[in-house]
């Protein structure tokens, strides 16, 4: 494989996304939104992932990503029926007002 | 044969557990079936035995049965849970279950209505298979375990009534004072262990005879100091000086219990292991000058101090106490058959005594202060003929039992040198002190005029009067088997010590001293108390100090109380509960649970519950780590060779096929 694009700057993009998506997860107040920044930020690691799979020849990263698809899917789906959850209990999405275990 | 001898402590012991556990909800007949059978079957199994050993099957005793695992194996340790029948167990267990079981036909009667009374006689067979463990004992861990078992059915019967505060306190103080004597029974015990490496008596005895007359055991006082701890074990149960102080108030138990326990059996154990432990004591020359002291003692000390006691059971209690001492005296001056055959003559005349006046304290709903008896002889006339056979059998009238084991006791005092002369001396005013103070109980209850004529004693029922009538004839005829046989029957056990008899003109002399002093007592106590005079007031009035000091039996309780109690008291408050308890280790406590407190103060702020700063704190702490590895290098300690380890790189390549 021809690597005419070095390593580093497929690092440096996930880098960003990843701190795209920490940034996103700790000034958003919209518990969607913070879902979303964590689907960004596995979706950065997944990209490093796949650049270091590519670089070395092995295919181990590349299983790695679909873990975490699989793993991202599945917290999709829960994460989702929570969020819906708890907007039925407290009529709100906004995480500052969710901050009591008990009602 | 050896079967059998299981059965002895085991049926009490089935007792105790089906009316422990269920009597509540069985009929009071059935726990009166169960109580009688079980100390029945005991008794009968002793007869058995003792029927098999007099069946000319001499050579079988010592019978023993060891059980088929050893109850303490540890080392160079090892202890069997074994049972011994010789002469002198078989002399004890005849009194311990003959008079137990007596005693328990007694109880229905005395008990009847009361609403313990499954728990009394779950209590009752509790004791008799202590008491039968104790006296089967092969080894002397065995009998310690009988010894503190007896102590433990003596402190739940005396506080039987634990509603009543006086009951209660008085089993405690019984239990106290009994672990002060099991103490130094216990350091008996070890010194015993390490000095010889064996527990078994028969073992123990072996070695002794094999070591030679120069080894460090028989010369360095190692066997005294056994000896005398052995003593103060003994003391404690028997009630001697010093220990003597919880068996009057003892009394506060039911009279039956006061009867079996308190005068018959329990409190001779500590006569028996002396016995039984003889020949450690024949070589410890100092310590049984001490048991000879110690017994001295205690039976003049008692003897007055039963003078001046106006509650019926306390003089008995008293009385007790003073026999016992003879018991020990004849101990000390190894007249050790003559000290059993007392136990068994006085355990007939004082468990007499005891439940002749349960019979009278019940005939009067519950009197005790004889000061509100008298003129009761025709009221109650089987009591009143039974209690004056135990009366003239304890001041040792011929040819009544006690006649014949005092005069034995006093005799082998005589002939010991003059040191015995001084100890029969002594033995002869207890007994004439013993004569009076019977003879003003007996005249004070019995005779003379009603003083308080608003009760009305009537007759107690057949099942207290039968076992009266039994042990009347034990009382008179218990001793007719004579000093000489009765001693050729437990020389296996204790050894040949009596003397050769000097001349029969001594021996003739010696019992009519005692029986002078016994007619002198009878005299004495007439002329004060068979009618109601006033010569006993005058007498008090007369000499106040000494009056005094023995209505209040000598301060001893009051002694005991400043100098022991006292201080121990205001140590445990003071300086175990304060600055101990208190300061020290609440302290400790505190400052643990105040560390914790205030890191919880602290910490806690982290636990928002703000969704965010806790994805801060993660993302700041996930940055520093980062920043740590940058600048510091990778941890050298964690080494992550594993992963290029050869085995998980097969794997990757094998399966995957690609390779760098």
């Amino acid at each position: 494989m021809n690597l005419d694009v070095p390593i580093s700057w497929y690092l440096l993009l996930s880098a960003l996304l990843f701190s795209l998506g920490v940034v996103g997860f700790l000034i958003k107040r919209n518990l969607i939104t913070i879902f979303m920044s964590i689907e960004l930020m596995l979706n950065a690691v997944n990209l490093s992932f796949v650049a270091f799979a590519s670089q070395w020849h092995e295919v181990k990263g590349q299983i790695f990503v679909f873990f975490v698809m699989v793993v991202a899917a599945a917290e999709a789906a829960v994460g989702l029926a929570i969020i819906i959850a708890v907007f039925r209990a407290r009529a709100t999405l906004a995480v500052d007002r969710i901050d009591r275990m008990k009602l | 044969m050896n079967g059998l001898l299981w059965l002895i402590p085991l049926l009490p012991l089935a007792g105790f557990l089906l009316n422990g556990i269920l009597g509540r909800r069985l009929s009071n007949l059935l726990v009166t079936t169960i109580a009688l059978a079980a100390s029945l079957g005991s008794f009968v199994t002793v007869l058995l035995c003792a029927n098999g050993f007099s069946g000319g099957k001499l050579a079988t005793l010592p019978l023993t049965a060891v059980a088929p695992q050893p109850w303490i194996a540890l080392g160079a340790l090892h202890v069997d849970f074994a049972l011994v029948l010789d002469q002198l167990s078989l002399t004890m267990l005849l009194v311990v279950t003959g008079v137990g079981f007596l005693i328990h036909i007694y109880s229905v009667g005395y008990m009847h209505g009361d609403s313990g009374y499954a728990r009394y006689f779950s209590y009752l067979n509790l004791f008799l298979f202590f008491m039968t463990t104790l006296v089967l004992a092969g080894n002397i861990l065995v009998m310690f375990v009988g010894w503190e078992g007896v102590g433990l059915a003596s402190y739940l019967l005396i506080g039987f009534w634990f509603q009543r505060k006086s009951a209660a306190d008085a089993g405690k103080k019984a239990f106290l004072v009994n672990r002060v004597g099991d103490f130094g029974f216990l350091i008996g015990i070890f010194l015993l262990l390490a000095n010889f490496g064996t527990l078994g008596f028969s073992e123990i005895s072996a070695k002794l005879a094999a070591s030679p007359a120069q080894s460090p055991i028989l010369t360095g006082g190692v066997l005294t100091a056994i000896c005398i701890c052995l003593l103060i074990g003994a003391a404690g149960k028997s009630a001697q000086l010093p220990l003597y102080i919880w068996l009057p108030d003892a009394m506060e138990g039911p009279t039956p219990v006061s009867a079996l326990i308190h005068a018959a059996t329990m409190v001779t154990a500590g006569v028996y292991m002396i016995a039984r432990t003889h020949f450690l004591f024949d070589r410890a020359p100092v310590a049984l000058a001490a048991v000879a002291i110690v017994g001295a003692a205690t039976a003049i000390f008692a003897a007055t101090i039963g003078l001046a006691q106006n509650d019926i059971k306390r003089v008995l209690a008293y009385s007790t106490i003073s026999q016992l001492g003879y018991m020990f005296l004849a101990c000390g001056v190894a007249a050790y058959s003559a000290a059993i055959f007392h136990l068994v003559t006085h355990a007939f005349f004082k468990a007499l005594l005891f439940l002749a006046a349960g019979s009278v304290i019940h005939s009067l709903g519950g009197e005790q202060d004889m000061r509100k008896m008298g003129g009761l002889w025709k009221k109650i006339p089987v009591t009143f003929w039974t209690m004056t056979i135990a009366v003239f059998t304890i001041a040792g009238f011929p040819p009544l039992a006690a006649f014949f084991s005092k005069d034995a006791i006093l005799y082998a005092a005589f002939v010991q040198g003059p040191g015995g002369k001084l100890l029969w001396f002594v033995g002869l005013v207890t007994a004439l002190l013993t004569s009076l103070y019977m003879f003003r109980l007996w005249y004070m209850t019995f005779l003379g005029k009603a003083r308080s004529p608003e009760v009305h004693p009537h007759e107690s029922p057949w099942t207290m009067l039968a076992p009266l009538i039994v042990l009347a004839l034990l009382s008179i005829g218990g001793g007719w088997i004579g000093i000489e046989r009765f001693t050729a029957f437990l020389t296996p056990v204790v050894g040949a010590h009596q003397q050769a008899s000097a001349s029969p003109h001594l021996e003739l002399i010696l019992s009519g001293a005692a029986v002078a002093v016994a007619l002198l007592g009878w005299l004495i106590a007439h002329l004060f108390y068979c009618e109601s005079s006033s010569r006993p007031a005058q007498l008090a009035a007369a000499l106040p100090t000494g009056y005094k000091l023995l209505a209040n039996k000598y301060f001893v309780d009051e002694i005991y109380g400043a100098a022991i109690v006292r201080p121990l008291l205001a140590i445990s408050k003071y300086f175990l509960g304060w600055v101990v308890d208190f300061a020290i280790l609440g302290g400790a406590a505190w400052l643990l649970a105040g560390i914790a407190n205030f890191a919880g103060m602290i910490l806690q702020r982290w636990q928002s519950g703000n969704l965010r700063s806790y994805a801060a704190w993660l993302a700041a702490a996930a940055a520093a780590l980062l920043l740590f590895v940058l600048l510091a290098g990778w941890p050298q300690s964690l080494n992550l060779s594993l992963l290029h380890a050869e085995p998980f790189y097969n794997i990757t390549v094998l399966h995957f096929g690609a390779r760098p």
